[in-house]
C-alpha cells in the first residue's frame, strides 16, 4: 500500500493511499465535526453523501473549502481545519441548516440524544442570523404502527436512505423534491404503511435528529400498570438485557439482566418473564420442522420444501412478503418467540392463573421497532384481542425507568418469574446474528442423530460478516447452512438459492446489522460499531454462563409439552405456535 | 442508401456531392468572386434570358470559375435584352447587351478568365437613387 | 445534387418554427411549382440563422438577400418578385435600426460583420435532415482521416495544441481531459454529450443539434476513437424535441452510409450512439449530476474526485463534454489545431457563441472570436441598447455569472478575464441592462432561479440561496436595513465556498457583483429606502402635488386601501402607511396631480 505524508493543522501525519482527510485528522487526535457522515466499520456500513459541509476544511492550493469526510489525502497536502475561513464557514452552514430545523428541543422526543443539537452545542452557537420569518420546510407527517416520522426536522443527511436503499435493499426512502423542500421520503410522500418498508427501523437507528422516531406505547403501557383490573406481564428480548444499562452510562457490552428484572418489578408488572423462554419453544417447532423437511428429503421425497428459513425476524418477514411472494412456502411456518410467548400467555398462563384473556396484558420489551408492527398484525389476536398488547423499545423501557424514580445502578439483581422465565443459553443467542440457527443446531443434532453433543459452541456460525456459510456434520450427513444479516445480505443469498447458486438446508436471516442486538429499538451507536460487537460478546457471555444450553433441556419447556401441547408440531402446537403469510402487494 | 466502405469512397462521394452546394458555398465569400447577374424582367426573359442563365451557370460550374450568377430586375436597356452585369472583384461593373447562349459563354473566357474587353459593352453613365443618398 | 440557380434557405430552428416557418417552407414550394420553376430554385430548410429577433428568417442565395419577419402569405411575392423577375421584396428586408436604411444581404448586416461562425459553421447554411449535405461540406472527413490515419494519441496531440476549452462553463482544456479518459484502463468506456443546456435564455446547444447535428456526431466518435470507448450518450432534456428529432435522423443516416456502427470506413473503429432524456433539471448540466441522471438515479451530484474520467457512467471512465465543444472538434481536425489556436486570446482559444438577450437591439444567437469586448458585442453586433436608453449592466454566464459594468465594456472577453471581472464564460448567455433595472432586483431574479435549481443535496446551496432570496426580498421590499448588506456577503462568500458542485459554488455571484458595482444602489434601498431606478414597487412613494390637485375625488373612489383623504374640491393626500403602491390613483388622475417618486 501506497504511503505518504501529509500535513494538518502543522502536524506532519504518515496515512496510506485512499484515506480521507477526516480519517487521517483522526490518527493524530483532531476530531473534525461530522453531522451527515456515518461509518459502522464493523459492519462494512458507510453513508458518506458530501451534503451537509459541516466538515469542510482548507486545503492549500484549492479554491474551495474541501468537506474532510469525502475528500481523499493526496501527497504532501496541507490541510487546515480549524482557521477563521474554516470556523466562519462551519458556523454559518450550521446556523443555515439550524435556520430551518424546528426549535423545539425541550420536547423533541430525540432531544439528548440528537446530533445536531450535540453540535450546536459544541461549537457554541448562540443564534441564528436569518431574515426574521424565514421561511421552514414543512411536510406532512407520517405515523405508522412502528416509527413515525416528521420530517421538518429532516436535515437531508441520507443515512436513512443509504440504510434503506444500500444496506437494507428495501428501497422505501428516497430523496423527493428540489432545493429547499427536499427531502427524504417513500416515493410519491405516500406513508410508510402503503411503502415497501419492513419497519425494520433502521432508518430510525441512524437519524442524527427527531425526524425519523419511534412509534412510542410507553404511555398506553402506565395506563395499563395504574388499571387494578389488569394483570400485566412483561417478556423481555434477548438483546436487551446486554444493551439496556449503555442507556444508564454503563459500559456497551454490560450484562444487566437482573437489574433489568428488578426494574421492571419496581416498575409494578406482575410478572416479570423472558422471551428466551418462547426462543427456546420456537427451537422446539422450527427445530421439529427442519428435521421433519431434512427427513423427508433424505427419504427422497421431490416436493419438500428447502432450504428453509427462519422466520424470528418481523422486519424479515416483512421483506419477504414484499420482495420474495413466489417463495412464501418456503419459511418455516413458526411464529416468532414474541408472539409464541403472547399466544401461550393469553391461553396457557392465562388459563393457568384463571385470568380472562381480556383482562391479561402482555407487554413486549424489544430490541425492535418491527415487533411494534408485528404484534398489531391481525393474525396474532383473537376477537380483536391481540396476543401482545404493547411492545415498547429498549429505549422506552429506560426512559420509563427513569420516569418512575428508579435509580438503576442501586438496582440488585433479581431473577424472572417461573413458569415463562426459564430460558436456555440456546434462547438467549437469538439476540445476536447466527444465534437462532446455533441453537437450532444443538437441539437438532441430538434429535436427529440421538447422540449427545459433546461441543456446544458453534464458532463457525458466529460472526459480524454480512453473509457466512458453514456445513454442519450430522453424524455423517451433513447439513449446509447459510446465515445473512441485513436484509440486503438476505436478498443477496435468496437471489443466489433462486438462481441455483447456493444449495442450503436451512437459512437464518436477521434484518438489524448484527442481529436484534443492533436493532433500532436499542440504545443508539451514533455511528460506533464497536458498540454493536460488544453487545455481540456480552450475548455468548450470557449463554456460556447458563447451566442449561439447549432448548429441549428446559424443563419448563417439557413441562409444556406434557400438559398442554403434546407434542411439537401438533395440532394444538400448530394452531397456538404457527402462522402463514401473505402477499403483500395483494393486501 | 450504400455503406460507405473506405475514406475514399467517403471522398469520391464528396466531390460528387459538393457540387449542388457550390452555389452556397461561393455566397458565403461574395466580395472575392464574380458577379454576373442577368436581367430578368419580363423584357430579359422574353428574349431568352433564361437560356443565357442556365448558359452561364453550367459554364461556371464545368470550369470551376470562382464567379456567381444572380438574377436582377430590369435595368433599364430593353432594346439591348437578353443584358447582364459583370462585376470583376477590383474592377467596375461591365454591362453586356444582346446576350445570347454563345456570347455568354465567349463573355466568359474572354472577359473574366483572360480579362480581355469585348464588344457590346453598354456604357452606364446614371446614378441611382441609392447611391445619392 | 441537382444544380439549382437559386436556394432559398429558410430557417426551421425551434423559434422560427413558433412563428409558421414550416408553412412558408410549404407556401415557397407551392409557389415555385405553380410558377414551374422547380428546377431552378431549391427550397431548404435550414438551422438557426441566430438572428432570432426578427424571425422567421428567409435566406436567399446566391444574392445573400436576408428576408426578416417572412409571414406565409409573403412567399408568393417573394417567389414572382424575387426568385422570377429578381426584385428583391424591399419591404422585407432587415431596416438598421440607426441608419434606418434597409440591408439588402447579411453579409452588410452588423449582426453579421463581426462574428466567425465555427460551431455554428453548418447552421443556417445546410439541411440539417440531409447527411448529403454535411458530407458536401467535408463532414466525416475528420473522423475518416483520423481513424485511418492517425494514432489515438496523435489525435489528442492535435486536440491539445488547438486549445480548445470546454464550452459548457468550466473551460476545462477538452484535449487534456480525453488524454486522462483514455489513461484510464476499462474493458468499456463512455463518451457523453452534454445537452442538458439549462442557462435560461441560452440556447447554442439547442441550436447547433438543430442545425448541425452530424458535426456533434462526427465529434462523439472522433472522441471514442481517442478514449477508446465504442458507446456514445447524448444527455439531452426532452424539452428539445426538434434537437431530439433531428439528432435521430442524423443518427439513423450516419448509420445508414455506415460512418456509426461496427468497422466504420473499412477500419476496426466501432461507435455508436443513443440518446437519453433528462427532466430539465439544471442540476443535471454538472457532469456527475448528469451521469447520476442517465443511471436512473436522483439528478445530483457527487464529490470530486473522482472524476468521471476515472469512474463515470456506471462507474467506467467517461468523458463528458457539451454541445459547442464538440462542435467544434472536426473543424479543428479539418483546419488543422495551429489554425484554431490562432483564433482568440492567449488561453482561450476559438470562438465563444453567446446568447444575446434583454435589452438590446438584436436579441440572437452569436459566435465571435474569444478576445472581442463587449462593446463590440453589445453594440455592433447587437445592434445597442433599445429604444435608445442607457447602458447600464450585463451579466454574463447565465444564473450563476456576474453582472458586469460600464467599465468592463472594453476588457477583451475569455474565461480568465471574465472571471477576473467577477463573472464568468458559463455557458455563453449574456443578458443586457438598460437604466430601468435594478440591481437588487436583478439580483433576486437570478436567485430564485437558483434557489429552485438547487438538488437540495448540500446544505449551503439548499438553505443558503434560500436565505439570500429572502434577504434581497426584504431590502426591495423596503425592509432591508444596512447590516443585511454584509450578512449577504458574508453568506455568499461561504455558499460559494462550501458548496458541493458548480450550482451552489457559482449562484451567489450576481448578488456579489451587483454588491461590488452598485453598492451605491443597494444603500439607496436600505437608508433612503428607494429605488434609484425606480422599479421596486414597495419603495415607490406617492404624493399628491397640492397645487394641481382640484379635489376631484377620482382617486379616492380608485384606491381600493382608503389610503387618500380630503375635502372635495380641496387638495387631498396620501397616507403613506396605507399606500400599498398600486399606481391606481396615478392613473385615474386626469390633473397629473400624482407625483411617483
Amino acid at each position: 500500500m501506497e504511503k505518504f505524508t501529509i500535513k494538518i493543522d502543522n502536524t506532519e501525519v504518515e496515512v496510506s493511499k485512499g484515506t480521507t482527510i477526516y480519517q487521517a485528522a483522526k490518527q493524530i487526535g483532531i476530531d473534525i465535526p461530522v453531522l451527515c457522515y456515518l461509518n459502522l466499520e464493523h459492519l462494512n456500513i458507510e453513508s458518506r453523501p458530501g451534503g451537509c459541509r459541516i466538515c469542510v476544511v482548507e486545503v492549500e492550493g484549492r479554491r474551495n473549502l474541501a468537506p474532510s469526510c469525502s475528500t481523499e489525502c493526496t501527497p504532501g497536502m496541507v490541510v487546515n481545519t480549524h482557521n477563521m475561513r474554516v470556523m466562519n464557514a462551519r458556523k454559518t452552514v450550521l446556523e443555515l441548516i439550524l435556520s430551518d430545523h424546528p426549535k423545539e428541543c425541550l420536547t423533541c422526543s430525540s432531544s439528548g440524544q440528537c446530533d445536531l443539537q450535540h453540535l450546536s452545542q459544541v461549537m457554541g452557537i448562540r443564534e441564528i442570523h436569518a431574515v426574521e420569518n424565514a421561511e421552514m420546510s414543512t411536510y406532512r407527517k407520517d405515523v405508522s404502527p412502528a416509527l413515525k416520522r416528521d420530517m421538518d426536522k429532516c436535515i437531508m443527511c441520507r443515512r436513512c436512505e443509504t440504510i434503506c436503499n444500500d444496506v437494507q435493499t428495501v428501497g422505501a426512502l428516497s430523496a423527493v423534491n428540489r432545493g429547499f423542500m427536499s427531502v427524504v421520503a417513500p416515493a410519491f410522500e405516500q406513508d410508510l404503511i402503503d411503502s415497501p418498508c419492513t419497519f425494520c427501523g433502521q432508518c430510525v437507528a441512524v437519524c442524527p435528529t427527531g425526524a425519523l422516531t419511534p412509534y412510542d406505547d410507553t404511555a398506553k403501557v402506565l395506563r395499563a400498570l395504574a388499571d387494578p383490573s389488569k394483570t400485566v406481564i412483561v417478556q423481555t428480548a434477548p438483546a436487551v438485557r446486554a444493551a439496556l444499562g449503555e442507556e444508564f452510562g454503563l459500559e456497551p457490552g454490560t450484562l444487566v439482566t437482573g437489574k433489568m428484572v428488578a426494574a421492571l418489578r419496581s416498575l409494578g408488572f406482575d410478572k416479570i418473564f423472558d422471551t428466551d423462554f418462547a426462543a427456546d419453544l420456537t427451537i422446539m417447532e422450527e427445530g421439529a420442522e427442519l428435521l421433519g423437511r431434512i427427513s423427508k428429503f433424505l427419504a427422497g421425497d421431490k416436493d419438500v420444501k428447502l432450504p428453509i428459513l427462519t422466520s424470528c425476524c418481523p422486519a424479515w418477514v416483512n421483506f419477504f412478503e414484499e420482495y420474495y411472494p413466489c417463495m412464501l412456502d418456503i419459511p418455516s411456518t413458526a411464529r416468532s418467540p414474541q408472539q409464541m410467548f403472547g399466544s401461550i400467555a393469553k391461553n396457557y398462563y392465562a388459563e393457568l392463573m384463571g385470568v380472562k384473556r381480556e383482562d391479561l396484558v402482555v407487554v413486549s420489551v424489544m430490541p425492535c421497532l418491527a415487533k411494534k408492527y408485528e404484534c398489531a398484525r391481525e393474525e396474532f389476536s383473537t376477537n380483536g384481542n391481540p396476543d401482545v398488547d404493547f411492545s415498547i423499545s429498549t429505549r422506552e423501557l429506560a426512559s420509563l425507568i427513569k420516569s418512575c424514580n428508579i435509580n438503576f445502578d442501586l438496582l440488585p439483581d433479581e431473577d424472572f418469574d417461573n413458569p415463562l422465565g426459564e430460558s436456555t443459553g440456546a434462547g438467549v443467542i437469538f439476540g445476536v446474528t447466527g444465534g437462532v440457527i446455533e441453537a437450532a443446531v444443538r437441539t437438532a443434532y441430538e434429535l436427529f442423530t440421538g447422540k449427545k453433543l459433546d461441543k456446544i459452541d458453534f464458532k463457525e456460525l458466529r460472526g459480524l460478516e454480512g453473509i457466512r456459510m458453514a456445513s454442519i456434520d450430522f453424524n455423517g450427513t451433513m447439513i449446509h447452512i447459510g446465515i445473512a444479516h441485513q436484509l440486503g445480505n438476505a436478498r443477496k443469498l435468496l437471489d443466489g438459492i433462486r438462481s441455483g447458486m447456493y444449495n442450503f438446508h436451512a437459512i437464518e436471516i436477521m434484518a438489524c446489522p448484527g442481529g436484534c442486538i443492533g436493532g433500532a429499538g436499542q440504545p443508539l451507536h451514533h455511528g460506533n460499531s464497536k458498540v454493536i460487537k460488544a453487545r455481540s460478546e456480552a450475548i455468548y457471555r450470557e449463554d456460556s454462563q447458563k447451566t442449561i444450553r439447549k432448548s429441549h433441556e428446559n424443563p419448563y419447556i417439557v413441562k409444556l409439552y406434557e400438559e398442554y401441547l403434546g407434542h411439537p408440531m401438533s395440532e394444538k402446537a400448530h394452531h397456538l405456535l404457527h402462522t402463514h403469510y401473505f402477499e403483500k402487494n395483494k393486501k | 442508401m450504400n455503406k460507405i466502405k473506405s475514406l475514399e469512397d467517403l471522398r469520391k462521394m464528396k466531390q460528387s456531392l459538393e457540387h449542388g452546394m457550390n452555389i452556397r458555398e461561393k455566397s458565403n465569400e461574395p466580395d472575392s468572386l464574380v458577379q454576373i447577374r442577368v436581367a430578368m424582367a419580363t423584357c430579359g426573359i422574353a428574349s431568352g434570358a433564361r437560356t443565357v442563365m442556365n448558359a452561364l451557370v453550367e459554364k461556371i460550374e464545368q470550369e470551376k470559375i470562382p464567379a456567381v450568377v444572380t438574377q436582377g430586375g430590369c435595368m433599364g436597356y430593353c432594346y439591348a435584352e437578353p443584358t447582364i452585369e459583370v462585376k470583376v472583384p477590383g474592377k467596375d461593373p461591365v454591362v453586356f447587351g444582346n446576350v445570347d447562349a454563345v456570347r455568354a459563354i465567349e463573355i466568359i473566357e474572354k472577359y473574366i478568365v483572360n480579362g480581355e474587353l469585348l464588344d457590346g459593352i453598354i456604357p452606364t453613365n446614371y446614378q441611382s437613387i441609392n447611391e445619392k443618398q | 445534387m441537382a444544380q439549382y440557380k437559386m436556394h432559398l434557405l429558410v430557417c426551421g430552428g425551434t423559434g422560427c418554427r413558433a412563428s409558421q416557418s414550416e408553412q412558408i417552407v410549404e407556401n415557397l414550394k407551392s409557389e415555385i411549382k405553380n410558377l414551374g420553376l422547380e428546377n431552378d430554385a431549391q427550397v431548404v430548410t435550414t438551422g438557426c440563422f441566430g438572428f432570432c429577433e426578427k424571425g422567421p428568417i428567409v435566406k436567399i442565395i446566391p444574392d445573400n438577400t436576408f428576408y426578416t419577419q417572412v409571414k406565409p402569405e409573403d412567399c408568393a411575392e417573394i417567389v414572382t418578385e424575387h426568385v422570377l423577375k429578381g426584385r428583391k421584396v424591399n419591404r422585407l428586408l432587415y431596416e438598421d435600426p440607426e441608419t434606418l436604411k434597409h440591408i439588402e444581404d447579411s453579409k452588410h448586416m452588423g449582426f453579421y460583420q463581426k462574428q466567425l461562425r465555427i460551431a455554428l459553421r453548418n447552421c443556417g447554411f445546410i439541411d440539417p435532415e440531409n447527411i448529403d449535405e454535411y458530407i458536401a461540406r467535408d463532414g466525416y472527413a475528420a473522423i475518416g482521416k483520423i481513424i485511418t490515419e492517425m494514432t489515438p494519441e496523435a489525435a489528442i496531440d492535435i486536440m491539445k495544441k488547438s486549445g480548445l476549452r470546454g464550452r459548457g462553463g468550466g473551460g476545462f482544456p477538452t484535449g487534456l481531459k480525453w488524454e486522462i479518459a483514455s489513461k484510464n484502463k476499462a474493458d468499456q468506456k463512455y463518451v457523453v454529450c452534454n445537452a442538458d443546456e439549462g442557462d435560461p435564455g441560452a440556447f447554442m446547444d439547442r441550436s447547433i443539434l438543430e442545425g448541425d447535428p452530424h458535426s456533434v456526431i462526427e465529434a462523439m466518435a472522433i472522441c471514442g476513437y481517442c478514449i477508446g470507448a465504442t458507446k456514445g450518450i447524448v444527455y439531452i432534456r426532452a424539452e428539445y424535441p426538434l434537437a431530439i428529432k433531428r439528432l435521430k435522423v442524423a443518427a439513423r443516416q450516419a448509420r445508414a452510409y455506415g460512418l456509426l456502427g461496427e468497422k466504420i470506413l473499412g477500419t476496426d473503429f466501432d461507435f455508436d450512439i443513443e440518446l437519453r432524456y433528462g427532466a430539465g433539471a439544471f442540476v443535471c448540466g454538472e457532469e456527475t449530476a448528469l451521469i447520476h441522471s442517465m443511471e436512473g438515479h436522483r439528478g445530483e451530484p457527487t464529490v470530486k474526485p473522482p472524476f468521471p474520467a476515472e469512474k463515470g457512467y456506471l462507474g467506467k471512465p467517461t468523458n463528458v463534454n457539451n454541445v459547442e465543444t464538440f462542435a467544434n472538434v472536426p473543424a479543428i481536425f479539418l483546419k488543422g489545431a495551429e489554425w484554431f489556436a490562432s483564433i482568440g486570446t492567449e488561453k482561450s482559444k476559438g470562438t465563444k457563441v453567446f446568447a444575446l438577450a434583454g435589452k438590446i437591439n438584436n436579441v440572437g444567437l452569436i459566435e465571435v472570436p474569444m478576445g472581442i469586448t463587449l462593446r463590440e458585442v453589445i453594440f455592433e453586433i447587437g445592434g445597442g441598447i433599445k429604444d435608445g436608453k442607457k447602458f447600464k449592466a450585463v451579466q454574463t454566464g447565465g444564473p450563476s455569472g456576474g453582472c458586469l459594468t460600464e467599465k468592463h465594456l472594453d476588457t477583451p472577453i475569455d474565461f480568465d478575464n471574465l472571471i477576473a471581472a467577477g463573472s464568468m464564460m458559463g455557458s455563453g448567455g449574456m443578458i443586457v441592462m438598460d437604466e430601468d433595472d435594478c440591481m437588487v432586483s436583478v439580483a433576486k431574479f437570478y436567485l430564485e432561479f437558483t434557489v429552485e435549481e438547487s438538488c437540495g443535496k448540500c446544505a449551503p446551496c439548499r438553505i443558503g440561496n434560500k436565505r439570500l432570496h429572502e434577504i434581497l426580498e426584504k431590502i426591495c421590499g423596503g425592509k432591508g436595513v444596512e447590516e443585511d448588506i454584509e450578512y449577504l456577503k458574508n453568506l455568499s462568500r461561504v455558499i460559494k465556498d462550501t458548496s458541493l458542485c458548480g450550482l451552489g459554488q457559482t449562484s451567489p455571484n450576481p448578488v456579489l457583483s451587483t454588491i461590488e458595482h452598485f453598492y451605491d444602489e443597494y444603500l439607496a434601498h436600505v437608508k433612503e429606502r428607494i429605488c434609484p431606478a425606480g422599479s421596486c414597487k414597495a419603495l415607490k412613494l406617492y404624493t399628491i402635488i397640492s397645487d394641481k390637485c382640484t379635489g376631484c375625488t377620482a382617486c379616492v373612489r380608485a384606491c381600493p386601501v382608503d389610503a387618500i383623504t380630503g375635502e372635495k374640491r380641496q387638495p387631498h393626500v396620501i397616507d403613506a402607511d396605507k399606500c400599498i403602491r398600486c399606481g391606481a390613483c396615478y392613473d385615474k388622475c386626469k390633473f397629473t396631480a400624482i407625483h411617483v417618486q
